[in-house]
């Protein structure tokens, strides 16, 4: 593999560094400060999106930018697993502007420019997050992530809000203490923090209690963002924040860094090969299988949409940790697509509920009747949402959860492939009467009710047309199937897939 | 063993002279009498250097021809008590600035009393 | 050439500040400040160049008066003298620059004596730091002290008594540190530090040299505020006037723990305090009481100077933590956070000077949204600082932290590891409740005015206290240049 030195994902991070600056600028002229917005994320694309073709070409881009603490720079790298994240964070960061804008100014919502800067800043640490080529640099990006999104997550400044807040501050920082320790302990271990398809610790010299003390630290540093159960509550709490922030951070940017870094530890920092002769992947295996059942079945029992959305978030973050945790290159793969399928399906459901938040400013399942009838291009994504979570074809959905379904089946412990297939039945359960109630149950309540306006309806249709386009032709966008492809057989021992016959499968 | 003890007798008063003077800055109410404490504590450290620095059939350290050859355990050595020329201005110095202090807390709280000024303070 | 005198010049030059501007000041009172701040920009100018110097041709040994030591007074500047020196007159010379209005405001009609004692103040730090000599630390060390003791009694109504009992526990630190000394001279004969260094190997009776760095370790942790030995500090912190505490908080204690690290690694050998005796074993344990002690005392506060007390009191303990770890990590955490915390109080109580400028209080309960709307970018000084106590990347306090996380993993020490990932959570709480209270809309329990238009304070006093906000970004995310360059030349032999 070639290294190419270039500042691109240096520029990548810090665009919406600057356009954050900007948007404090123009306070006080709010369509100059959403036009910083929109081009910030625009920008920040289109440079995440120039790296695919070095990529692909088999060469990895880095750059180092200054010695960060003495003996660790601030170094990134464009690696498959990174690249793959960056691209679904940073364009579902460009619908979810539009969608913002159209939101904030639906309900004419105060301190905007307090929300778009957080946004924007929120979004840069993703990308740093996404590009780290180092654990320092993961961190750093890890905590400003935390901080950033506090401000989004107090938003409606209610008391019910400043106590989500509180909250989410006490687990996710507390999180980022434990990160610390254990990022500290690994560089006096090794002297070296710096990502490896090895894996860090390998070869490392400490006994195995201490290496699972090590372990469980870092698997909590990064867990608590993946609402891992019991490291969850923070998450459904958190979702008093205006629904663009539940869409893209909690659905998308904040929960799937979490994810990210357990993919990072679990490959990267651990390496299959430690993770495998000492044992520790039950541990993980274990607690995301008991997190998908929990989480779905706790979802059952939430009347509030939002509430309801969250729960199913924890279980399918839990999905991409346990492929990952059974050590094998094709459920890793599906993984990965996971965390791509659930970022758009998911986002699809968000969008909707904020969506019929704006509307009707309901946000209970049990007052949905008849709503389908009044708003039916949203619901109708919405439809689709449902039904790609639950992993029906043809959808992204499916893709991802048949290639992990593969994966179990391929690896030691194929009974685990009981869980995934429960946890599509509970998501039918719980998401196909939310459909039922707004296209087949009749109520005169909403008939004054429209469509919302087109700044919120085009990215939802948008998002809902991704996964069905992925599901069909899962490498047609930026190359995502390869990407992650990429990335699984570099951990090796993964069954090659071929695209085309997955496309086949789709349809 | 009794010799040793007679020929440190200095350094025992001047350790009985620190207590009183440490008892008298942190057990005494009154703040004047703290102050004294203070100063009895800063005397009894010259007194420390100054007994440390005296010599028996020694001279002061002005070179002498009538002792013959230059033999250092014939004079004294100058340094500690220079030294405590300087530490005894900067003993006369905080004790200036805390009588400062107590005139001004004596026009405020009408008292020198620690309990009755921390009563005063709530 | 005439720079080679720069180590007296920067204590000579404050000193002769103090000595025009009090008389110039009596006879027309507009020229003190100008003065004043003229000799404190001679003192910071000074200071930098020197550092400037020392790192490109090598510590700078000035002898006073061309007596050669040890007979002679001996100036030495080192990496590390030189860097502390200059946190001392940078902070000194941007606080005077800040204090002319709040000075003016606070304590009208006093501002002679006080620059003039601010000087004497500055002049006695700077004279600790760079000497080498320890009967002329403690000279400096009064001087500073004494400054102190006034600079807190020009507060409010209860200050003269907080700087008497300062006093009284400042002059017992000093009268043990003096005894101490008298003990190492009777075993050594000299008082230079270099020369001691070299003795103190060579000594085979032992007993009188235990005797004197525990009273000298006791004497210079009761100036440093060491816990259990802080009881003066928030009394004093909270009721000098608010550029007072600005002065005192950020630079007084961290030049004492800067004496304790030279009178534990350049007098005595880190073999001989950690190895042989464990004196270092018991400042780190003490600190890390006094790290946790301080937090929680924090928590309890509801004044925000007196929180800002408390919370020095913990970030003490960072520093002494760092001291007690003796290893090269641990000193260079010690060493940045004195720069850190230096940086980050510096900023804290500036904040506090502007609300206090503004609205005359400092009540966390009463503090508001409208206060934000008002003071917006001293808010938003507020908020960076706070992040840095707390810890947060790219801030300065977060790498001070991980160094000494390192060397304390290092050492296989987990119960320092856990008392700071814990003492950052506690500072999450008590500075996140005023964070809260600032951005936070809610029904206004003060009635500072209806009218919520910006109303910043002075321009004056707004510069320095971004110029600090932006430092502690600054110095955080280029912390390694400072600690390959500056403090990793510091690391005295022989620590591993």
């Amino acid at each position: 593999m070639n290294y190419n030195y270039s500042l691109i994902p240096f520029y990548a991070v810090i665009v919406s560094l600057v356009g954050a600056i900007l948007i404090l600028i123009s306070s006080r002229k709010p369509n100059l400060r959403e036009f910083w917005t929109i081009s910030a994320a625009i920008i920040k694309f289109i440079l995440v999106f120039s790296l695919v073709p070095e990529f692909l070409k088999g060469n990895s881009v880095e750059c180092e930018i200054i010695s960060i603490a003495s003996g660790v720079s601030l170094a990134f790298r464009v690696d498959g697993l990174g690249l793959f994240f960056a691209i679904v964070a940073s364009g579902l960061w460009i619908l979810t502007s539009f969608y913002s804008i159209g939101y904030m100014r639906g309900l004419s919502e105060h301190k905007q420019t307090r929300y778009f800067a957080s946004f924007a800043i929120a979004l840069s640490a993703t990308m740093g997050v996404a590009f780290a080529a180092n654990l320092v640099t993961f961190v750093f990006f890890y905590e400003i992530l935390t901080i950033s999104t506090y401000p989004l997550v107090i938003h409606k400044e209610t008391p019910e809000a400043i106590s989500a807040g509180r909250k989410y501050l006490a687990y996710t920082l507390s999180a980022g203490v434990i990160l610390i320790i254990a990022i500290a302990w690994i560089f006096v271990l090794t002297g070296n923090v710096e990502f490896n398809a090895n894996g860090i610790l390998k070869g490392v010299n400490i006994s195995s209690a201490q290496l699972t003390i090590l372990f469980i630290l870092l698997i909590i540093g990064t867990g608590v963002k993946a609402a891992i159960i019991p490291l969850h509550s923070w998450l459904p709490t958190a979702m008093v924040a205006p629904t663009p922030v539940s869409a893209l951070l909690h659905a998308v940017a904040v929960v799937k860094a979490g994810v990210f870094g357990v993919l990072r530890i679990v490959v990267y920092v651990m390496g299959f090969d430690l993770l495998k002769t000492s044992g520790l992947w039950i541990i993980l295996a274990t607690f995301s299988a008991a997190t998908i059942v929990i989480a779905s079945l706790i979802a059952f029992s939430q009347d509030n949409l939002k509430k309801r959305l969250a729960y199913s978030t924890i279980a399918h973050l839990s999905y991409i940790i346990l492929g990952a945790s059974l050590l094998n290159g094709t459920a890793l793969l599906g993984g990965i697509l996971h965390l791509a399928a659930h970022a758009t399906l998911k986002i699809t459901l968000f969008f909707v509920a904020g969506a019929i938040y704006v509307k009707t400013h309901i946000e209970n399942i049990s007052e949905l009747d008849g709503i389908g009838y009044q708003m039916p291009l949203t619901m109708g994504a919405f439809a689709i949402g449902a039904l790609g979570l639950a992993g029906i074809p043809p959808l992204n959905g499916f893709i991802s959860k048949f290639i992990l379904i593969n994966g179990t089946l391929s690896s030691a412990h194929s009974a685990i492939v009981l869980i995934y297939l429960l946890s599509g039945l509970l998501n039918a359960g719980y998401f196909f009467p939310i459909v039922y109630r707004a296209f087949f149950i009749k109520s005169e309540r909403f008939t004054k009710i429209r469509e919302v306006s087109l700044f919120m309806l085009i990215p939802i249709l948008i998002t809902a047309g991704l996964s069905l386009l992925l599901g069909l032709f899962p490498d047609l966008l930026f190359n995502l199937f390869h990407i992650a492809q990429n990335v699984s057989s570099e951990i090796g021992k993964s069954i090659i897939v071929d695209v085309n016959k997955i496309s086949g499968a789709g349809l | 063993m009794t010799d040793y003890f007679i020929g440190h007798a200095a350094y025992y008063f001047i350790i009985t002279l620190l207590l009183i003077g440490l008892w008298g800055m942190l057990f005494k109410k009154n703040y004047l009498k703290k102050l004294i404490g203070m100063n009895i504590l800063q005397s009894s450290i010259i007194l420390f250097y100054v007994v440390s620095a005296s010599k028996y059939n020694a001279t002061v350290p002005v070179l002498d021809p009538k002792l013959g050859e230059i033999n250092p355990s014939q004079y004294i050595n100058p340094l500690p008590h220079t030294l405590m020329l300087t530490a005894i201005v900067v003993s006369v110095a905080t004790t200036g600035v805390a009588l400062a202090l107590l005139i001004v807390i004596y026009k405020r709280f009408n008292t020198l009393d620690e309990n009755e000024i921390l009563e005063k303070m709530k | 050439m005439i720079f080679q005198h720069f180590p007296i010049v920067i204590p000579i030059s404050l000193l002769l500040g103090a000595m025009i501007s009090a008389p110039v000041g009596i006879w027309k009172r507009k020229l003190t400040y100008p003065i004043a701040l003229f000799a404190s920009f001679v003192a910071f100018f000074f200071s930098s160049a020197g550092l400037i110097y020392v790192l490109n041709t090598g510590t700078h040994h000035y002898y006073l008066g061309n007596w050669i030591p040890p007979i002679g007074i001996e100036y030495v500047v080192d990496p590390l003298s030189a860097f502390v020196v200059l946190i001392v007159n940078g902070i000194g010379f941007f606080v005077m620059i800040y204090s002319h209005r709040s000075l003016a405001k606070e304590i009208p009609g006093k501002e002679v004596p006080f620059h003039a004692v601010v000087l004497l103040f500055l002049a006695g730090l700077s004279g600790m730091v760079v000497t080498g000599d320890l009967f002329n630390l403690y000279v400096f060390l009064e001087i500073a002290s004494l400054s102190a003791y006034a600079l807190v009694s020009v507060g409010e109504k209860r200050a003269p008594v907080a700087a008497f009992r300062y006093l009284l526990l400042g002059t017992i630190g000093a009268s043990f540190y003096l005894l101490g000394l008298g003990f190492l001279y009777l075993d050594t004969g000299s008082l230079n530090m270099l020369d001691n260094a070299k003795i103190i190997p060579l000594l085979e009776e032992r007993g009188l040299i235990i005797i004197s760095l525990t009273l000298m370790l006791v004497g210079i942790g009761l100036k440093m505020a060491m816990f259990p030995m802080h009881l003066w500090l928030p009394d004093a912190y909270s009721y000098a006037p608010s550029v007072g505490s600005a002065y005192l908080a950020p630079i007084a204690t961290k030049v004492s723990a800067y004496v304790m690290i030279r009178i534990l690694f350049t007098v005595f050998h880190t073999e001989f305090v950690s190895e042989y005796y464990n004196f270092t074993d018991v400042i780190a344990w003490l600190s890390a009481v006094g790290i946790l002690w301080g937090s929680i005392m924090a928590i309890a506060q509801s004044d925000y100077k007196r929180m800002l007390a408390y919370s020095s009191v913990s970030q003490i303990g960072y520093i002494g933590l760092g001291i007690g770890l003796a290893n090269p990590l641990g000193f260079i955490g010690a060493v940045l956070h004195i720069l850190n915390h230096a940086l980050m109080k510096a900023t804290l109580f500036l904040v506090n000077g502007n609300i206090f400028y503004r609205f005359g209080i400092t009540s966390i309960p009463m503090f508001d949204e409208n206060l934000r709307k008002k003071l917006p970018y001293t808010s938003a000084a507020f908020t960076i600082a706070a992040l840095s106590m707390i810890g947060i990347p790219p801030t300065a306090g977060f790498f001070s932290k991980w160094y000494l996380v390192l060397a304390s993993v290092d050492k296989n020490n987990w119960i320092f590891v856990v008392v700071i990932g814990l003492s950052s959570l506690l500072n999450l709480i008590y500075f996140f409740r005023i964070i809260e209270k600032l951005y936070i809309t809610r029904k206004s329990n003060l009635t500072l005015d209806e009218e919520t238009k910006m109303n910043e304070v002075p321009i004056s006093m707004l510069v320095p206290t971004l110029l600090f906000a932006i430092l502690v970004i600054g110095f955080g995310v280029f912390n390694a240049y400072i600690v390959d360059y500056i403090i990793k030349l510091a690391i005295p032999d022989g620590m591993i």
